[in-house]
């Protein structure tokens, strides 16, 4: 490799860094800023300290949970049913799992209001449990195309077709294979797929604002028009928490010893 | 009614007919291979069995039910895949539980099961090892005592020594039948290797183009095919080609040489008709008990160790024939002269 060659990666490399380093550098240091002349942590402790952050954060991990359990309930038997038996059906369900990326939540959150609001045959927005599951069935659309893609990739490296012909040989239901069989050997894929899904929720703002839900999204843009320091800080939060989730993911990987087994 | 009866089976997968009338009775304890080349439908009649594919006529009855209608999970019967398809999240003796576990069997009685088992497949103190973590004859052992842990009706063996290497296969195939002998397991074999099945068999399904060609044991299916398929497909085959000089009286004429059949040839044959010997009806040299002596010449000497096979070219025709190694007796030169001699008793008779 040619010197120039290796300057030239060396700089693309700084570059990249540099682009995503410094904004987040800038906003870390100006979060510590709140008192005057020193750096201090005053900012992150009276954001921690507000209640109304601490019950929108939990109502959005309490999203985040519900939101992941719908997914993993609606992906995973479809993505092995296709995987087995209708193998043709490929495309299209992937096609339909990609939708979310290219119709904006907006349109899907006037979708819900229009279709399930106090004066339809389903009025779920007159209640706030029939609220918050529109929610969770909005967060479960947006989360689609990641955990689909995640489930499949987890399904393509097991032999789907003979371990559910091995299990039912051995009298198993189809329940029984999907929650002992198919689901612990894709578990590392339902997890990122999860991770991902929870990254997504918790910072979501579009339809919890417009389904006027204490969700954490809407939260943050309130304090970020209002406030100077704080939402600087709240954003450093946001982040460790994605990036912890990514972590998660490694972690979930390291600590699942059969997943070292050649398939 | 046998224990497994097979009737009139046929199965399409879009225009193509995979399995065409097929029948087969099975007594209990019976070790039955399905031989036949890649796709002749052996491995399509065995998912038929085992309720992964459904049949699109014909019965299958075991201990006398229909179980065409039945789910694969409710037919009782242990499938060994090519695969192994151990559940990989699962350890061996979990593996092995798997099928107790899900029938409801107590906690003690699959304990004692799973071991009785890993003991069975020689391999009791591997109980707390994850799949990743054993051979592939070792895994396929496991999948062996997965599938009769249930105590199945039936076992099914899906080409299950084909992932293997060599020896492992020679050994495997070995304790399978064992294994199958000793619990009196009724058993249908697939495979696609001619050693195997004549091996391990108490009969065999010589399959060809969806249909039974033959079934017998292997003794009959070797010397006594019934089709030229069965005949060529099953061991290695040398065929002269011969003039009827006699029909009635069983009189041909190889390469200018009369041969007395031990029977008469049915005038459908035609005026020529092939006769057919295996390697070993062939001998090199005249022999007592080979009436018939052929002059022929050396073309190739392969030594093989115990055994020498030796092609040679007699009547026009290329021909292979065995013989034992002798450590004072050196291979002949390519290119001797030579003489073969066979006796008529030996001979295949094939249509042409």
């Amino acid at each position: 490799m040619s010197l120039w060659t290796r300057l030239t990666g060396w700089f693309a490399l700084l570059f990249g860094l540099g682009y995503f380093a410094l904004p987040l550098l800038g906003l870390t240091e100006f979060s510590l800023r709140a008192r005057r002349g020193v750096y201090s942590l005053d900012a992150y402790a009276k954001v921690i300290a507000d209640p109304e952050f601490q019950q929108t954060f939990l109502y959005s991990v309490s999203m985040a949970l519900v939101t992941i359990a719908l997914g993993v309930f609606l992906v995973l038997p479809t993505a092995f049913w296709v995987r087995l038996r209708l193998p043709a059906a490929r495309p299209y369900v992937e096609f339909i799992t990609l939708l979310p990326l290219v119709i904006p939540a907006i349109v899907i959150v006037f979708g819900y209001i229009r279709l399930y609001n106090t004066s339809s045959w389903l009025p779920l927005t007159g209640t706030i449990m029939g609220t918050n599951f529109l929610l969770a069935a909005g967060y479960t659309t947006l989360a689609l195309p990641y955990m689909y893609r995640a489930i499949d990739t987890g399904l393509r490296t097991i032999d789907v077709a003979t371990l559910t012909e091995a299990a039912q040989s051995l009298g198993a239901g189809w329940t029984t294979i999907l929650g002992r069989i198919i689901l612990p050997n894709v578990l590392v894929a339902v997890l990122s797929g999860a991770f991902l899904t929870f990254a997504i929720v918790i910072g979501e703002f579009t339809l919890a604002a417009l389904l006027d839900r204490p969700a954490f999204g809407p939260y943050l843009q309130r304090i970020g028009a209002n406030k100077p320091y704080e939402p600087f800080a709240l954003s450093v939060i946001t982040f460790i928490i994605t990036w912890g989730c990514m972590g998660l993911i490694q972690l979930a990987n390291r600590f699942t010893t059969y997943t070292k087994a050649p398939r | 009614m046998s224990f497994l009866e097979i009737s009139h089976l046929e199965k399409s997968f879009g225009p193509l007919r995979v399995v065409k009338d097929f029948n087969l009775s099975v007594e209990k304890g019976e070790f039955v291979s399905l031989l036949g080349p890649s796709g002749c439908g052996k491995t399509t009649v065995l998912r038929m069995v085992a309720g992964f594919e459904t049949p699109d006529t014909g019965s299958i009855h075991i201990e006398g039910k229909d179980v065409v209608r039945l789910g694969p999970n409710a037919r009782k019967i242990g499938m060994v895949f090519q695969a192994y398809a151990l559940f990989p999240n699962l350890t061996v003796s979990q593996n092995v539980a798997f099928g107790l576990k899900v029938a409801g069997v107590g906690k003690a009685e699959t304990a004692d099961r799973v071991r009785e088992m890993l003991s069975l497949i020689g391999l009791p103190d591997l109980g707390d090892r994850y799949p990743f973590q054993m051979s592939g004859g070792q895994q396929q052992r496991v999948a062996l005592a997965r599938a009769l842990a249930v105590r199945p009706r039936v076992l099914l063996l899906d080409e299950p020594l084909s992932a293997l290497d060599a020896k492992i296969r020679v050994s495997l195939r070995s304790q399978i039948r064992e294994i199958q002998q000793r619990l009196g397991i009724t058993t249908i074999f697939v495979t696609h290797d001619q050693e195997e099945a004549l091996s391990m068999s108490d009969r065999i399904v010589v399959m060809n183009g969806g249909i039974a060609e033959q079934v017998g044991t292997p003794f009959d299916i070797y010397n006594k095919p019934t089709t030229k398929f069965v005949a060529n497909f099953v061991g290695t085959l040398n065929t002269f080609s011969a003039d009827v000089t006699d029909a009635a009286a069983g009189r041909v004429s190889v390469g200018g040489t009369p041969v007395q059949l031990p029977a008469a040839v049915e005038p459908a044959k035609g005026d020529r008709i092939g006769l057919a010997f295996r390697p070993e009806a062939l001998h090199l040299g005249r022999a007592i008990g080979r009436e018939v002596t052929l002059p022929a010449v050396i073309r190739a000497v392969n030594f093989h160790g115990s055994v020498i096979r030796i092609e040679v070219e007699a009547a026009g025709t290329n021909v292979a024939l065995d013989t034992f190694n002798r450590a004072d007796t050196p291979p002949p030169q390519v290119g001797d002269a030579a003489e073969v001699s066979f006796s008529a008793r030996d001979v295949i008779v094939l249509e042409y």
